[in-house]
């Protein structure tokens, strides 16, 4: 059985479609990354998955079980963590408090407080700061953490490199092996096809709500993913 | 010394305007309610004390554990089966719920209790005063007020900072849709939210009734008292909720001492010179 299947799923906001017929299987131990441009849908799927944007409920399987209608925070409790566009980190709240919160759904795993200090080592610094004051990469990083407090099975990562500097990007890639090799199951979605080549293990491309093309990195030539990017 | 005697009067009517603000302020921080309903709430806990002290004939301080309890568990029950659906609907349409349980509220305890002003006994404490000098005397019952409300405050606080429950509220407060993403039920937060308002609105209506006298239609004076405490202290500071309970007190008994009957127009005027030149109020949360 699939950790993750979505079965000919179609979603969007009132009356807007913004997914059409979307059908895949995500292994345990998977790193699958989804590629696109701009308003492709990538986002909307994520949501699907974690809950924000509720859907028919079969077309959405968690090892098998039916969660298109279930709300987010009980899918938080299945395992899926779900680190957002735009961080939405706690702005009042500590570095410190922000993981305690993430932690909430009780799941038990390997990561915790310390863990994540260990993976990111700059958060361990800022424990008592507000996230407020917090710059966008360091937010990335709590981000992340954050949804790593949860255990999940199955960590959605949302754009994670959106408006960071590149350096900063690179030190949160680094990050990403000690979550893979634990054994996490994550679903990228990422505009910069560079990293998200080198990241995943399997990638799709999405175009105007639909996936046009999926594949191995490697096995994918470079004038097929442009094409199903830009349409072309 | 007049003055002096005024000022610590106002504070400690400043204790009182605190216990109805608090909870005020906590469900509009946490949900973004405005709970038109929160000084009825307050009258109601006031006639549930009533109404035990009538059939146990006992002292109404030993009624406010139970108000409390009845209190809250009414309040998570009205917040998961009215409001929070209402709130699903918009934010208008919330407002205008909590108006709505506000009318019927007040009209039933109108039919139940009549409309005569009724009062709860608590015996010598009421009159017991520590006299500092011949002109500042201060009552034993206000004192206990403000203590009670201190403590309540203080108590707030150590949850809201201390507590995995209370963590979910601040997260709740600044961002709704990542704290479900954290695995927080809202609803049951929310449920949460309004039972511990309600719990500490109970203690501010059974001393009301205490200190004066109260009937079915007395809740939306005390809705805005708290309103303006709130306000005066700024959204989200629950230490300024004392504060704004505070200046408020000071600005009604100053205005009473200079004409009879004016405090209320000055504890008014005091809270739109705030709104004017202080709209933040005074102990404003970091702006998001």
């Amino acid at each position: 059985m699939s950790l993750l299947e979505l079965d000919n799923l179609s979603a969007g906001y009132g009356s807007f479609r913004a997914l059409f017929d979307i059908s895949f299987k995500i292994e345990e131990g998977e790193k699958h990354a989804v590629i696109g441009a701009n308003g492709a849908g990538k986002s909307t799927l994520l949501h699907t998955i974690c809950g924000l944007l509720r859907c028919e409920d079969d077309r959405v399987r968690f090892e098998g079980q039916p969660i298109g209608q279930m709300s987010p925070h009980k899918r938080v409790g299945l395992g899926i963590s779900y680190v957002p566009e735009g961080r939405w980190v706690f702005p009042s709240l500590t570095v410190h408090e922000n993981l305690l919160v993430g932690a909430h759904s009780k799941r038990r795993g390997i990561w915790t407080v310390d863990k994540v200090y260990e993976l990111f080592p700059l958060l361990a610094r800022l424990r008592q700061r507000q996230a407020l004051s917090l710059s966008g990469g360091e937010q990335q990083a709590l981000s992340i953490g954050r949804g790593l407090m949860a255990n999940p099975r199955l960590l959605l990562l949302d754009e994670v490199s959106l408006g960071l500097a590149p350096v900063v990007v690179e030190r949160i890639y680094d990050a990403m092996p000690a979550i893979t090799t634990s054994g996490t199951t994550v679903l990228l979605v990422e505009q910069d096809v560079g990293q998200a080549m080198k990241f995943a293990d399997r990638i799709s491309c999405m175009l105007k709500g639909r996936i046009v093309l999926e594949g191995v990195p490697g096995e994918l030539g470079q004038d097929e993913i442009v094409a199903a990017y830009f349409g072309v | 010394m007049v003055w002096a005697n005024d000022i610590i009067q106002g504070i400690l009517l400043g204790g009182l305007y605190a216990l109805f603000a608090a909870g005020l302020s906590l469900v509009f921080g946490v949900m973004r309610l405005v709970n038109l309903a929160h000084g009825d709430f307050s009258i109601m806990a006031a006639y549930i004390s009533l109404v035990i002290v009538g059939s146990l004939k006992v002292n109404p301080f030993y009624t406010l554990l139970l108000v409390m309890i009845v209190m809250a568990v009414f309040g998570y029950i009205i917040q998961r089966g009215l409001f929070n659906f209402a709130m699903d609907a918009g934010p208008m349409q919330a407002i205008l719920a909590t108006f709505g349980i506000a009318i019927i509220i007040q009209n039933l305890l109108l039919e139940h209790f009549t409309a005569d002003s009724k009062g709860l006994d608590a015996g010598r404490i009421e009159n017991a005063f520590i006299k500092l000098s011949n002109q500042v005397v201060i009552g034993w019952f206000p004192l206990i007020t403000l203590l009670v409300s201190v403590l309540v405050l203080f108590g707030l606080q150590v949850y809201l900072s201390r507590t995995r429950m209370g963590r979910a509220f601040r997260a709740t407060a600044d961002n709704q849709r990542a704290a479900q993403l954290m695995g927080i039920d809202n609803r049951h937060l929310y449920g949460m939210a309004m039972a511990f308002a309600l719990a500490i609105v109970a203690i501010g209506g059974v001393f009301i009734g205490i200190r004066t006298t109260f009937s079915p239609s007395a809740g939306p004076l005390r809705l805005i008292f708290a309103y303006e405490a709130v306000i005066i202290g700024g959204l989200g500071s629950l230490w300024g909720t004392l504060v704004g309970g505070v200046v408020l007190g000071i600005a009604q008994v100053m205005g009473d001492h200079a004409h009879q009957g004016w405090g209320m127009l000055v504890g008014h005027l005091v809270f739109l010179a705030i709104l004017a030149f202080r709209p933040q109020g005074l102990f404003a949360r970091q702006a998001q």
